[in-house]
């Protein structure tokens, strides 16, 4: 086993995914002689070639329409948007033909592409480099939306998403590319798309989260231990098609849940968990399912950023008070 | 060569036929045997016929919007004509006359504008990609199919097409752009039918052709009489080899004129005048075809008659299949969303059958 981090495990993902199969290849805006401006695909260049992978001009639109393009005659392309602040001009294409290729042609076409972006803050960024905007992409049908929390699932996960027909939204949790090192295995292994993880049993609460705040999320569900209160905690690790059967069982069990995302509250991730539970679980319910989410703002500048983000200890907070609802 | 001759800057446009069908420029003329001729006229005559026929029904209320051809046959039949079978078509929604000198079903052709999915759903050995709307999105997607052709080396080229509206579009510069860059075997083909529903050619763009954009992308662009299929098929040719000698991509222009509305919708006596449409008249491509092909006695009045007649009864054929065997399946509406349907989409598909069944409709 070796011991690497998110971003050594993406890269390495990578070269595994590109050995494997070679009709996978790897473009976007400094990806090739550079290996990426996180270094998620360094070395790929070298060691495959000019033809694997590439350097695109600097057009996000044409990334992945020239990708679709690319996927309709015969490769698997992993495409890289350089920060998801930056996808918005690609997402004619996304949504317009990515999205739709396979229903348009009543499967004849398809779009096996792969659209990797680093998202969310907390790393001192300048404007555009700090928003989580997944509900965009989860909002549309035909689209796959893949979050990992660590090392270990993103191996599994991004080569998931690079074996998948359809395509998928890969985002990667920029703020913990490089927070902590996990023991990743060498051989190949696959995390299935559309299955969410209990990453930790109890019974108090059920706390769903996934991404970066996943690190907040099981902070804090140590200091709730430490107070006698055992959340059950979920990472969705796909936020479409979402897992309800997973929540669905632990909220029968916990009868309260608390939601946790980095993204803006409204119409957000989080209000569709909040509707599946409600139309699911209804019954079992002891307090009503709640978000704790980033503000209705747009994303501060660095020195505000802090307050954006919820943290281990309004985590916490929050369970508590769910914990302690009418009883 | 040709395109060194016809230098876009110099606003020369390319011409073998002119109006009265006359060939002015022998030494280009094509040499095509009789029935080749005859094939390219009869796919421009059924192309005309299949859009009376939709408009015929839309009118009728039978069709659903549809957006007519009329005006530029040659262009579409001309270059896709030059296509083999494994190369690909990338078309925007004003291409029947390709569609159909691909190999395209007329049923299928029908059916999409009958509102049904399975219209773009063509044989495995048809490389057409579906009816593209958002205006010129497309032309990316033909650039990701010839860079995946070279790269896999295989001896494929692209067409892809567009009108002179999409040259205003980001998309057309980054595809333009992108397949100079990585020098991809991609045509270009701009039907430049003077409007973009009512906004004409000068208010899109203040250059003087379209075809000199190809300029600043660092490849060739002609200017080429839309309306005259020689010329149009000599140009695409030339574009064709270029692609598949590794010498990238080719802009090309073919002049020509949206004789008939916009689509069904639209009104055109609200923005242009009818002088104009009737002199675009006289220079008809069929037309000036047919007189062509008279002057050399390959035609004969009678044998055109025919044509025209046999053209409009495989349409109505084909409308007729369509309108008895047009409807959705519900599953199908669920079924192509992903690979496999999702637990979303099954629970919501059953709920709404349950919905169904209850009140006795399925
Ligand atoms: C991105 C986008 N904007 C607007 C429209 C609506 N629209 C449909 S066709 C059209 C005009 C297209 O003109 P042109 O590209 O010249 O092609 P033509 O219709 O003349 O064949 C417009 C504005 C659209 N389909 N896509």
């Amino acid at each position: 086993m070796a011991v690497m981090n998110l971003l050594q495990a993406v890269n390495e993902t990578l070269r595994q995914e590109m050995k494997r199969d070679d009709r996978v290849v790897v473009f976007g805006e400094d990806v090739g002689y550079e290996g990426g401006v996180f270094r998620a695909t360094a070395d790929l260049q070298k060691e495959f070639g000019t033809d694997r992978c590439m350097d695109s001009p600097l057009a996000e639109s044409a990334i992945v329409g020239v990708g679709i393009g690319m996927g309709i005659n015969g490769m698997i392309p992993v495409v890289e948007m350089q920060f998801m602040g930056f996808v918005y001009p690609a997402f004619n294409q996304i949504i317009c033909h990515v999205a739709r290729m396979r229903n348009r042609s009543r499967g004849r076409y398809t779009v096996p592409m792969v659209i990797r972006m680093p998202y969310g803050g907390g790393i001192r960024a300048l404007e555009h480099h700090s928003e989580s905007t997944e509900a965009l992409f989860a909002h549309i049908p035909g689209l796959k939306v893949v979050i990992p929390s660590t090392p270990y699932d993103a191996k599994g996960l991004l080569a998931s998403a690079i074996r998948d027909e359809d395509p998928v939204i890969f985002m990667e949790p920029k703020r913990i590319y490089r927070a902590f090192k996990q023991e990743v295995p060498e051989e190949e292994y696959l995390i299935p798309i559309g299955k969410a993880k209990v990453v930790k049993e109890g019974q108090s609460i059920t706390i769903i989260s996934w991404g970066a705040s996943m690190r907040e999320v099981l902070k804090a569900t140590e200091m709730a231990e430490a107070k006698g209160i055992y959340p059950e905690v979920i990472d969705l690790r796909t936020i479409s098609p979402i897992d309800g059967e997973t929540i669905i069982n632990s909220v029968k069990k916990t009868g309260r849940v608390l939601i946790v995302h980095e993204a803006a509250k409204t119409n957000g991730v989080g209000a569709e968990l909040v509707s599946i539970i409600n139309e699911k679980a209804f019954l079992h319910l002891e307090a009503p399912p709640t978000r704790l989410t980033g503000f209705d703002t747009i994303f501060p500048l660095p020195k505000g950023e802090h307050h954006y983000i919820p943290t281990p200890e309004r985590i916490v907070n929050k369970i508590t008070e769910l914990v302690n609802y009418l009883t | 060569m040709l395109f060194e001759n016809y230098n876009p800057m110099e606003k020369k446009m390319f011409q073998i036929m002119n109006q009265e069908g006359e060939i002015i420029e022998p030494d280009l003329m094509p040499n095509l045997p009789r029935e080749v001729l005859i094939k390219m006229y009869r796919l421009m005559v059924q192309t005309r016929e299949t859009d009376k026929k939709a408009l015929l029904y839309q009118r009728q209320g039978r069709m659903l919007t549809y957006a007519p051809n009329i005006g530029q046959e040659a262009a579409q039949v001309g270059s896709a004509f030059v296509l083999e079978k494994k190369d690909w078509m990338v078309p925007a929604f004003r291409e029947l006359g390709a569609w159909l000198t691909r190999g395209a079903d007329l049923k299928k052709i029908y059916l999409y504008w009958y509102g049904n999915e399975f219209g773009s759903q063509l044989p495995e050995d048809i490389r057409i990609l579906p009816v593209s709307i958002p205006i010129a999105s497309h032309l990316q997607h033909a650039v990701g199919i010839a860079w995946a052709a070279k790269l896999q080396k295989k001896d494929e080229v692209v067409i892809t097409y567009f009108g002179d509206g999409a040259t205003s579009q980001g998309d057309f510069a980054e595809s333009m752009n992108w397949a100079g860059v990585y020098q991809t075997p991609t045509i270009f083909f701009c039907q430049n039918n003077q409007f973009a529903i009512s906004v004409p050619r000068a208010s899109q763009t203040a250059s003087e052709t379209i075809a000199q954009k190809a300029i600043a992308f660092g490849m060739p662009g002609i200017l080429v009489d839309g309306n005259d299929i020689f010329a149009i098929y000599v140009a695409t040719m030339e574009a064709v080899k270029r692609g598949r000698s590794g010498e990238g991509p080719t802009l090309i222009e073919a002049y020509t004129y949206r004789i008939g509305a916009h689509t069904t919708s639209d009104d055109p006596t609200r923005y242009r005048k009818n002088e104009e449409v009737e002199e675009w008249k006289k220079k008809d491509p069929i037309d000036r075809m047919r007189k062509y092909l008279m002057r050399e006695g390959m035609l004969t009045e009678e044998e055109d008659k025919t044509i025209a007649l046999e053209c409009a009864s495989i349409a109505e054929e084909a409308f007729k299949y369509v309108e008895a065997n047009g409807d959705i399946a519900l599953e199908d509406i669920f079924k192509y969303q992903y690979k496999e349907m999702t637990p979303q989409l099954k629970e919501q598909m059953e709920e709404y059958q349950q919905f169904l069944k209850g009140r006795g409709e399925v």
